[in-house]
């Protein structure tokens, strides 16, 4: 085993050999820039005056007290810039990019949040963009398209595989094994070989420090329960990462189970997957006997991929985080109380650990807290959801 | 005893892959037949991946064919099996993915399930795979997502049956080359040029001799077989002038898809060899 980027025995850089020489500049530029206070403070800086942070803490009364347990707070990414927590790795990758003389960015990108972050950092950086999307994903977020092509990106449409997320990973590793010497691949969660996935969770951990401060002077003290949506896993392992090293505090990915953890139309990695090796690294993957990647479904299609990050492998085998699955209608239904109790209307990836928070908060006592990551805001799903209710809405 | 380096004995090696049940086992067999007698050195035989994020357009096809009619790593090996039994001399390497290596359980593990028992205990990782070649004759093994760094675990269940894990060096390997070089098993895999499998009109000769003098300074007894972009005769002259052999894929499966038999396939290589031969 390879002892570079291990969590465990998950992780590793398993990627062709024309990869390796960027994976190692990559790592090389990133250890330097951590200890660059010139660096870290440009970071910042785009962090607070572009982005948006620090996000609010935001203490949801209303909804708390109809549900009659724990005191809820909600963690407002979805007031950042482009709407969603994916802004704050992509600030972090293309400043990177840009010191390593990189002159073009390319990403994959499910529902398409994470394509709008990058074509954002890329117009605000002066740095070409391509973004690479499954064919079905494009017809689901047709509107996330458009705004990226307004940003000055190229979307290239993948039809290979079953035309979704996973694809468009596929179809990025190739394209960057063609162009690394230019071209960095700005990877959109704490996935894919190392370094992505600790230097994702680095800049997203920027969630759980802020998170941590906030209810330490809201509350005088730490959180019981600490919950995120999981697909590959960039915005729970942001939320997490300051809380490891607490133990009193419980750490809850909610995983999308589509139409059930126990059919074959889910994505629920944790819950259904088993060990193995896939996009350049050892983790935990829904997969057939044989180690063909399955096919897997969610009406997210931010969640909709058939493998987690390494670390959430890590903390999920080591006991530390426990996943969860939760199902397209739990997830619409917690989507809808959000936007009629509190007046918030999120995304349908964060509507999952939502609707988690609306199961576990009843069963805690009225003296406890969770903090729940609402990862992204909701425009985007208002016309999926409205035909997942059988209304004839498109975009 | 691994016959990987058999395929050097004839001069310049000729070294044509396809994939497994692309279109289905039986042509899959007729094709590495009749290659094997129009003169192929050792037969790559690509085991489907549902992702094959290495491969082009065309291999991508051939992958996602051979899935689609039910193409199994089992059903590569029993390819193998009646392969072996015409020609027990010939030099044969698998290429894949690690995942279904690393996921493969074996003949009697799955014969259990299918019966509806679940085996107490999972074989030990690489084990079933590793012996199953050997027990059917598969001398090499190609791993696409497989580099330098993270072969130990691999490599040392495939010693000990006696298969050798084929190291790869690509145009950014730079000082990489050396340590892949150092120790080599079967032959170095000298990948042409960047980005994924396919046909190009165009190979960079500079970035071969490059790779190829590195490694011979480094090892003089290594063999180096260089694939990726190879199509024409002319190519494959080329390419085998600057090291010991070619490797083409994407070229034979086009034919295949273009719906060419053994024969026409087997013409094809009759043609390249005689190119490699002469360089």
């Amino acid at each position: 085993m390879g002892t570079k980027g291990r969590f465990g025995e998950f992780g590793g850089q398993y990627i062709t050999e024309t990869l390796m020489n960027a994976l190692d500049e990559l790592e090389q530029a990133y250890n330097s820039a951590k200890e660059d206070p010139d660096f870290q403070a440009e970071f910042h800086r785009y962090l607070k005056e572009y982005a948006n942070r620090p996000s609010l803490l935001y203490y949801a009364e209303k909804m708390s007290r109809d549900l009659g347990g724990a005191k809820i707070y909600l963690k407002r990414e979805d007031l950042n810039h482009t709407g969603a927590h994916k802004i704050n790795n992509c600030l972090g990758q293309a400043l990177l990019a840009k010191r390593m003389g990189k002159t073009r960015l390319i990403a994959e990108t499910g529902a398409g949040q994470h394509g709008v972050a990058t074509a954002t950092v890329a117009a605000l950086l002066d740095l070409e963009c391509d973004v690479y999307m499954g064919r079905l994903d494009m017809e689901r977020q047709a509107l996330n398209v458009y705004r990226m092509e307004l940003l000055g990106a190229r979307v290239h449409g993948v039809s290979s595989g079953t035309g979704t997320l996973k694809d468009a990973v596929n179809e990025a590793m190739r394209v960057w094994s063609e162009e690394c010497a230019t071209t960095h691949y700005c990877i959109g969660s704490t996935m894919g070989p190392y370094p992505f996935p600790t230097m994702v969770r680095d800049f997203q951990s920027v969630i759980s420090k802020e998170a941590r401060e906030q209810i330490l002077s809201k509350e005088s003290r730490l959180p019981d329960a600490v919950l995120a949506c999981v697909g590959g896993g960039s915005n729970a392992m942001g939320m997490f990462y300051n809380f490891i090293d607490d133990p009193d505090v419980r750490l809850i990915g909610c995983e999308a189970a589509g139409e059930g953890a126990d059919t074959p139309r889910t994505a629920a990695t944790m819950n259904t997957g088993s060990v193995g090796i896939f996009h350049g690294m050892k983790s935990i993957f829904c997969q057939n006997e044989e180690g063909q990647i399955a096919p897997v479904y969610s009406i997210s299609a931010g969640l909709d991929y058939p493998g987690i990050g390494p670390e959430h492998a890590y903390l999920g085998t080591s006991g530390r985080a426990a996943y969860v699955p939760v199902t397209d209608e739990e997830a619409v239904r917690a989507f809808e109380y959000l936007a009629k109790e509190e007046g918030i209307i999120c995304a349908i990836e964060s509507a999952h650990a939502l609707a988690h928070a609306m199961k576990l908060a009843p069963r805690m006592g009225r003296d406890q807290i969770m903090i729940v990551c609402l990862s992204g805001r909701g425009d985007k799903d208002v016309a999926a959801i409205a035909r997942y209710r059988g209304h004839d809405l498109h975009e | 005893m691994s016959k990987t380096l058999d395929a050097f004995k004839n001069g310049k090696a000729f070294i044509p892959f396809l994939t497994a049940g692309d279109p289905d086992a039986d042509a899959t067999v007729s094709y590495i037949l009749a290659m094997a007698d129009a003169g192929a050195d050792l037969v790559e035989v690509g085991i489907p991946f549902s992702d094959p994020t290495a491969e082009g357009p065309v291999i991508q096809e051939a992958d996602a064919k051979a899935l689609a009619g039910g193409m199994t790593v089992s059903g590569s090996f029993e390819i193998v099996e009646r392969v072996r039994k015409v020609k027990p001399d010939l030099p044969i390497a698998f290429m894949t993915y690690i995942n279904p290596v690393f996921k493969y359980k074996g003949a009697a593990y799955e014969e259990a399930l299918k019966e509806g028992q679940v085996p107490d205990e999972e074989p030990e990782p690489y084990v079933p795979f590793f012996k199953r070649c050997e027990e059917d004759g598969v001398d090499a093994l190609i791993l696409a997502d497989v580099p330098f760094e993270e072969q130990e675990e691999v490599r040392q269940v495939a010693d000990r049956y006696g298969v050798d894990l084929i190291s790869m060096v690509s145009p950014t390997s730079r000082d990489r080359i050396r340590k892949i070089a150092e120790d080599p098993r079967g032959f170095i895999y000298v990948v042409s040029s960047m980005g994924v499998t396919g046909v190009r009109s165009d190979l960079k000769s500079d970035a071969v001799r490059d790779m190829v003098s590195i490694i011979r300074e480094t090892n003089p007894a290594a063999r180096c077989a260089v694939g990726f972009g190879i199509s024409t005769p002319d190519q494959a002259k080329q390419m085998a002038a600057l090291s010991d052999g070619a490797i083409v894929g994407s070229a034979v499966l086009r034919k295949i898809h273009a719906g060419s038999g053994p024969d026409e396939v087997a013409a094809y290589v009759r043609s390249m060899k005689e190119a490699v031969t002469g360089s």
